[in-house]
């Protein structure tokens, strides 16, 4: 009788982490929705307290506490733009947290002899393996994105070897053979530690050399590991909500993943696996650039806007690096009580992680109604009279769509080049990820206010003001 | 052939619920992709009930080390998930 209520504790708790995330779908609805996810996890812990199997609650709690304790303190402290970090610590701690469950689970079986025999012991045996795979490599995968984003470590530090990709490939083949080992000689323990041991390897392998400006598409892919990790430890223990919880979180992460990689009109193989080779061919920073840069002041650029009707800012990367945002939001409303209307243009991979720019502008009090997505806004540059590039390059540069050798061709952009004038605020004309000169700065209508972000955006409220 | 029917149900369920998450994961619009990720994340953490199990059942002095590192860490990712969540959440909410 125990068990049947705790099964429909797990069913319960499964409909709210569904309801939880089909709140999602409208910003009203969102913190509800949170609240009630919250509300399934909270049922599904207390209903697993009443497991037979549980004997003792002292380091339960212990355990319980800890880790509330850390929660608290790293959802309280985290800054808005480390939002990314912050996201894949969270990814990493639920692949370890599944490998250790799989390891636990293996040994207890051993010990319990409940590993039973033919497909349920294949069953227990291959997803313990995967467990401790997938969780092993979120595990890993995610430290090192976190230390990269944090910059902790620089890309340039990073060395690179001929052969890296081949590397992989062996080091997952080992896991196979581990895996072969285990799934034949269950009581071989040792394999399982093997097994984690080469997929941290692994995890640590696959994601160092993936560049800044991939961050967005490796996040989305780790998140979905660590949901398939869970589903694997469901498929151990045989319980239904880790599973489904573990595929709703699984999809998203894919879903994720395969929007970012369109935005870049990149494969996923080509992200993780391919080798980002700088353009060799293609015109040069000097051929672009030489005599056409218009840089201009503040003052100026405040004549400009002090006219404007209709004003789209493009943030970017530099606008989260410099905190920016609140600076942003004073010229928003300075612009608007001046009679602009004013937008906001979002690329899909802006930023270092999927909706990245929207908490940073939404963090600044900018209502998400004035945030616009590209499909949706990329027709009106045309009648805008001031396009406002902050902190962004690649994901504005006109070549995507109009030369077909360079690196990022076919790549949806921003049609920024299409308004009128055009301000790039921008510390200087270095290249974005992708290597290769913006002809958008040497445009006709472009002027460059050469500027961090965040000086940048508030000398133009300060020469507004007395404009 | 009792375990292969187990097993069976099981794959049904994992396929079935990544088809509900697909769905749903579709209507999320872009701008809540952040709040989806760490939200997603947090009740990810569900793994905290196997570790739970692991750490109270005490088989082994091994397993109830590996169950208690196991909660911490699903414990990190459920609390500071969602409550990072909300927290980006509520910025949404104040000017609707």
């Amino acid at each position: 009788m125990k068990v049947v209520l705790i099964n429909l504790a797990y069913l319960s708790a499964s409909i709210l982490f569904i309801y939880g995330l089909k709140g999602l779908a409208h910003p009203r609805t969102a913190v509800r929705a949170n609240q009630m996810g919250a509300l399934g996890m909270l049922l599904a812990i207390v209903a697993t307290l009443f497991d037979k199997n549980i004997l003792s609650f002292e380091i339960i709690l212990l355990g319980l506490v800890i880790g509330s304790a850390i929660g608290v303190f790293l959802a309280l402290k985290v800054k808005m733009t480390e939002m990314p970090q912050m996201v894949a610590l969270l990814n990493g701690f639920g692949g370890a947290a599944s490998t250790l469950v799989g390891g636990a689970a293996l040994i207890e079986a051993l010990k319990m002899n409940t590993l039973g025999t033919g497909i349920a012991q294949t069953q227990f045996t291959v997803s313990t393996a995967a467990s401790g795979l997938i969780g092993a490599v979120t595990f890993w995968g995610s430290l090192v994105a976190y230390a990269k984003l944090q910059e902790l470590v620089k890309d340039k530090d990073i060395p690179r070897f001929a052969g890296q990709q081949i590397f992989n490939a062996v080091l997952f083949g080992l896991v196979l053979i581990l895996s072969a080992w285990l799934v034949a000689v269950p009581s071989a323990t040792l394999a399982y530690w093997l097994i984690v041991l080469v997929a941290s390897v692994l995890g640590v392998s696959l994601v160092i050399n993936i560049g800044g400006a991939d961050m967005p598409v490796v996040i989305a892919l780790l998140n979905s590991y660590s949901g398939l990790a869970a589903c694997a430890t469901g498929f151990v223990l045989n319980n239904y909500s880790l599973v489904i919880t573990g595929s709703l979180v699984g999809a998203s992460g894919i879903i994720l993943s395969d929007i970012m990689c369109k935005a870049m009109n990149r494969s996923l193989i080509n992200v993780l696996f391919g080798v980002w080779v700088p353009a060799e061919s293609g015109p040069s920073g000097e051929q672009v650039y030489a005599g056409r840069i218009k840089s201009s002041s503040a003052e100026e650029i405040a004549m400009l806007l002090d006219g404007a009707s209709r004003v789209i800012i493009v943030p970017g990367y530099g606008m989260a690096v410099a905190q920016a945002q609140h600076a942003v939001r004073d010229l928003v409303q300075l612009l608007e009580t001046k009679g602009a209307n004013v937008e906001f243009a979002i690329h899909p991979v802006a930023g270092r992680m999927p909706g990245h720019m929207n908490v940073l502008l939404a963090e600044a009090n900018i209502p998400y109604e004035k945030v616009k997505e590209m499909d949706e806004i990329n027709p009106s540059f045309a009648q805008t009279d001031v396009a406002i590039v902050i902190g962004a390059n690649d994901v504005v540069n006109p070549v995507a769509q109009t030369d077909p050798k360079s690196p990022i061709a076919g790549m949806p952009v921003l049609d920024v080049i299409s308004a009128k004038s055009v301000v790039v605020i921008k510390r200087s004309l270095s290249p974005g990820f992708a290597g290769i000169p913006n002809p958008l700065f040497a445009a006709d209508n472009t002027v460059m206010f050469f500027a961090d972000a965040k000086k940048g955006v508030l000398e133009l409220v300060s020469a507004l003001k007395e404009a | 052939m009792e375990s292969v029917n187990l097993l069976i149900g099981t794959l049904t369920i994992f396929v079935l619920a990544m088809f509900v998450g697909a769905e749903i994961i579709n209507k999320v619009p872009p701008t809540l992709h952040t709040p989806l990720m760490s939200g997603s994340n947090a009740i990810s953490g569900i793994t905290i009930v196997g570790s739970l199990i692991s750490a109270g059942s005490k088989i082994t002095l091994l397993t109830t080390i590996l169950g208690l590192l196991a909660i911490i860490f699903a414990m990190i990712n459920v609390v500071g998930g969602f409550m990072v969540t909300h927290r980006m959440l509520e910025m949404f909410q104040r000017k609707a």
